[in-house]
């Protein structure tokens, strides 16, 4: 056990202390600094998005003047000049924009909003929209429905989702799930990639540069390989708590220096405090964690059945195969349908849970089907490294041989 | 010291060792002799314990071969290597720790190593930086650092400068002066004759034969000598005490390879011949190794 903490050692401190792994722990947290740099600068660019604009109507209709209602960001003056004399005034203040509605706005873009810079989508969608309220109206009027009748017919509908629970009704932000279900499912899918090349190129590394005869003499394969994949899984949780510390730090640092209360995109945010993030953290240090033993097991089989980098595709094929699928699957089908039967099975299987249940944990899943997931991924893992440990001890020792699939089968047979 | 009884080892569709067995005696040097592809390495890793055999058993110094022997065994395989991007230094430090020695007593004893080689300066390059032969003699040092009381080479001078191999031969000498118990294999037989005690051949898995060099050697005797003689050439008329082999004419005189009479000795030989021509040279002529192997070879076909 003494000698297997020895290459844990060594496999850790070698990684760690390349110039590449600083960089990238480095490389994220100022990135994400950059990132609210950048969103403070445009919150701080487009403060006329929060100005409040003067629409000034020129109604020759008669029909909408004094029925458009100020609303967020929208003043409305009613205008008894001529269009063309409002023009004129409308170089000298650039926030005012100009309404014109002519007698008759029937015909299509009859209606102008006019203003010195380019009129904003907000506003015009806003104008377009009550005045189609107003039209609608008026039209019913003329048909005879009374306007007491009127305010019965319309109704104003808008949806608030919310999750029924023990403790209460609990506001849910469904877009918030979706963003950390999948942003949770990438991140998963590409570390279990990363950090399980590393371990393949560990092994192809000892392999070609034949030391791993001399290391075989002193410790068993077995312990060689649960060394080394031991010593990466800890290099990437390393990697993972340095960047949520860097990360909580410099959002901290951001909240106080662009500090921004009516940030839009901060509001935006605000949306992510509905999601448990200390639960989907440690979900995803599970996951990662079991399902980085189960893949990384495959790849040190894969690396210790090569020569060189450039003959793994063949076996790469079947291991990335469910990985793939699932991450295409899930970033569409299961990110919008958590609850289905084929994401059970998919969070089940442990070569495609730590994907799968990634996507669904936001949406809070049973307890049973989040406990039956995880027993499967220790199975799942033990079980892998098993196979893989067999055809690794065989294949380290085998050079110059390229070896097909039924030889891998060979391998496994192999008493010892 | 090593006993090695009936060892057999099969891989998929080819035999590796078959029923091979060996006694190798404390502070011998013995040489495992064979071609390419004999089962050398084979057997090696079985004493390492990197493969088990099929059936068999070896014994230690009087114990079943086991984990705790690891330790008192050092190895160099026929494929050397080391860690590219890791400094040398550090890097023997590991390889000794895998073997059991504590931090410290590694990096005391790599000191008096690298000093002694005189490659005190290399300890933070990395193995990349360095030359083959360098490479090669750091290696040397990671595999004899924690004294092993079996040193076990295989093809220990393939790939060595004449220098380095000469520097390593005298290294390993000393080592077996010690007390340590050398083993290693060669297809190169003729660099044994010198320096093993006891050899095994093993061809096709099979060991063809074993023991003291001197003694193989002494039964090939054949009582055949190589007399060279100047003067008038010999007509040899079959009175003479020994059989005629052939008769080589050359610069200096002639050259004749004689094998004795039943009973006969090289004085009968010198008393019949030094009354017509002046004796340059006499040896007996005693196969090489290289030769017995062939030889043996041959009659197993």
């Amino acid at each position: 056990m003494n000698k297997v903490l020895l290459i844990i050692q060594r496999e850790y401190l070698s990684r760690v202390r390349k110039k590449a792994f600083v960089v990238t722990v480095f490389l994220v947290p100022v990135l994400l600094l950059a990132m609210y740099a950048v969103m403070y600068l445009i919150y701080k660019n487009s403060s006329e998005l929060n100005a409040t604009h003067i629409v000034k109507v020129i109604d020759e209709s008669g029909n909408f003047a004094g029925k458009l209602h100020d609303a967020k960001n929208i003043k409305f003056e009613n205008l008894s000049q001529t269009l063309a004399a409002a023009k004129k005034d409308l170089k000298k203040d650039e926030d005012v924009i100009l309404l014109f509605i002519p007698k008759s706005y029937d015909s299509p873009k009859s209606v102008q909003v006019l203003s010195e810079k380019k009129p904003n989508l907000t506003v015009s969608n806003e104008i377009e929209s009550q005045m189609n309220d107003i039209a609608t109206n008026n039209n019913m009027v003329a048909k005879g429905i009374d306007t007491a009748q009127l305010h019965n017919i319309r109704s104003d509908i808008s949806i608030a989702s919310k999750e029924v629970t023990e403790t209460g009704d609990k506001e849910s932000n469904i877009g918030a799930s979706y963003g950390v279900g999948v942003a949770g499912a990438i991140l998963i899918y590409l570390s279990l990639f990363i950090y399980g090349a590393q371990v393949m190129r560990g092994v192809i590394e000892e392999k070609t540069n034949r030391i791993i005869e001399v290391i075989v003499s002193s410790v068993k394969p077995f312990q060689l390989m649960l060394g080394k994949i031991i010593g990466v899984a800890l290099v990437s949780l390393t990697q993972f708590i340095l960047w949520i510390i860097l990360s909580v730090a410099v959002s901290f640092i951001a909240n106080k220096y662009f500090n921004a209360p009516q940030s839009p995109i901060l509001g935006l945010l605000s949306g992510l405090k509905s999601i448990q993030f200390g639960f989907i953290i440690s979900g995803f240090l599970f996951y990662f964690l079991t399902g980085f033993l189960l893949y990384s097991a495959l790849f040190a089989a894969v690396g210790s059945a090569v020569d060189s980098e450039s003959e793994t595709q063949q076996f790469m094929f079947p291991i990335t195969m469910p990985l793939l699928f699932t991450y295409l699957i899930s970033v569409t089908f299961l990110a919008q349908n958590p609850d289905s039967s084929l994401a059970f099975w998919l969070s089940v299987v442990p070569f495609t849970a730590p994907v799968a249940m990634m996507v669904r944990l936001p949406f809070d899943p049973p307890a049973w089907q989040l406990a039956i997931s995880m027993c499967m991924m220790v199975i799942g893992f033990l079980f892998t490294t098993w196979v893989a440990s067999r055809i690794y001890r065989v294949g380290i020792l085998m050079y110059g041989k390229k070896a097909s699939y039924s030889e891998l089968v060979k391998w496994f047979f192999y008493k010892e | 010291m090593l006993s090695i009884r009936n060892i057999v080892k099969q891989y998929a569709g080819h035999t590796a060792l078959s029923d091979v067995s060996l006694e190798v005696s404390g502070g011998q040097i013995f040489g495992l002799l064979g071609p390419n592809g004999a089962g050398k390495t084979s057997l090696i890793r079985i004493i390492n314990q990197i493969t088990a055999p099929d059936s068999g058993e070896i014994y230690f110094d009087g114990t079943k071969l086991n984990q705790s022997h690891i330790e008192r065994i050092g190895y160099m395989p026929e494929e050397r290597g080391l860690y590219k991007k890791m400094a040398i230094g550090e890097q023997i430090v590991y390889l000794a720790r895998l073997k059991g020695l504590s931090h410290a007593e590694a990096t005391k004893r790599i000191k008096y190593w690298f000093e002694k080689l005189q490659i005190q300066d290399w300890w933070d390059k990395k193995v990349e930086e360095l030359s083959k032969g360098m490479q090669q003699k750091a290696q040397f040092v990671a595999t004899v650092l924690h004294e092993p009381d079996l040193i076990i080479l295989d093809e220990p001078f393939s790939g060595f400068d004449p220098v380095n191999a000469e520097l390593i031969k005298d290294e390993i000498l000393e080592l077996n002066r010690k007390g340590a118990t050398i083993l290693f294999s060669t297809h190169r037989m003729e660099s044994v004759e010198e320096l093993c005690d006891s050899i095994a051949l093993i061809h096709k898995s099979h060991k063809i034969l074993d023991g003291k060099v001197k003694e193989i050697r002494n039964s090939y005797r054949s009582n055949t000598f190589l007399i060279e003689y100047s003067g008038t050439k010999l007509d040899f008329n079959g009175t003479q005490p020994f059989t005629l082999l052939d008769e080589v004419a050359g610069e200096e005189g002639y050259t004749i390879r004689l094998q004795l009479n039943e009973g006969g000795t090289t004085n009968d030989v010198l008393q019949y011949l030094i009354p017509q021509v002046s004796i340059n040279h006499l040896h007996e002529v005693i196969p090489s190794v290289n030769e017995i192997f062939i030889q043996k070879v041959n009659q197993i076909g």
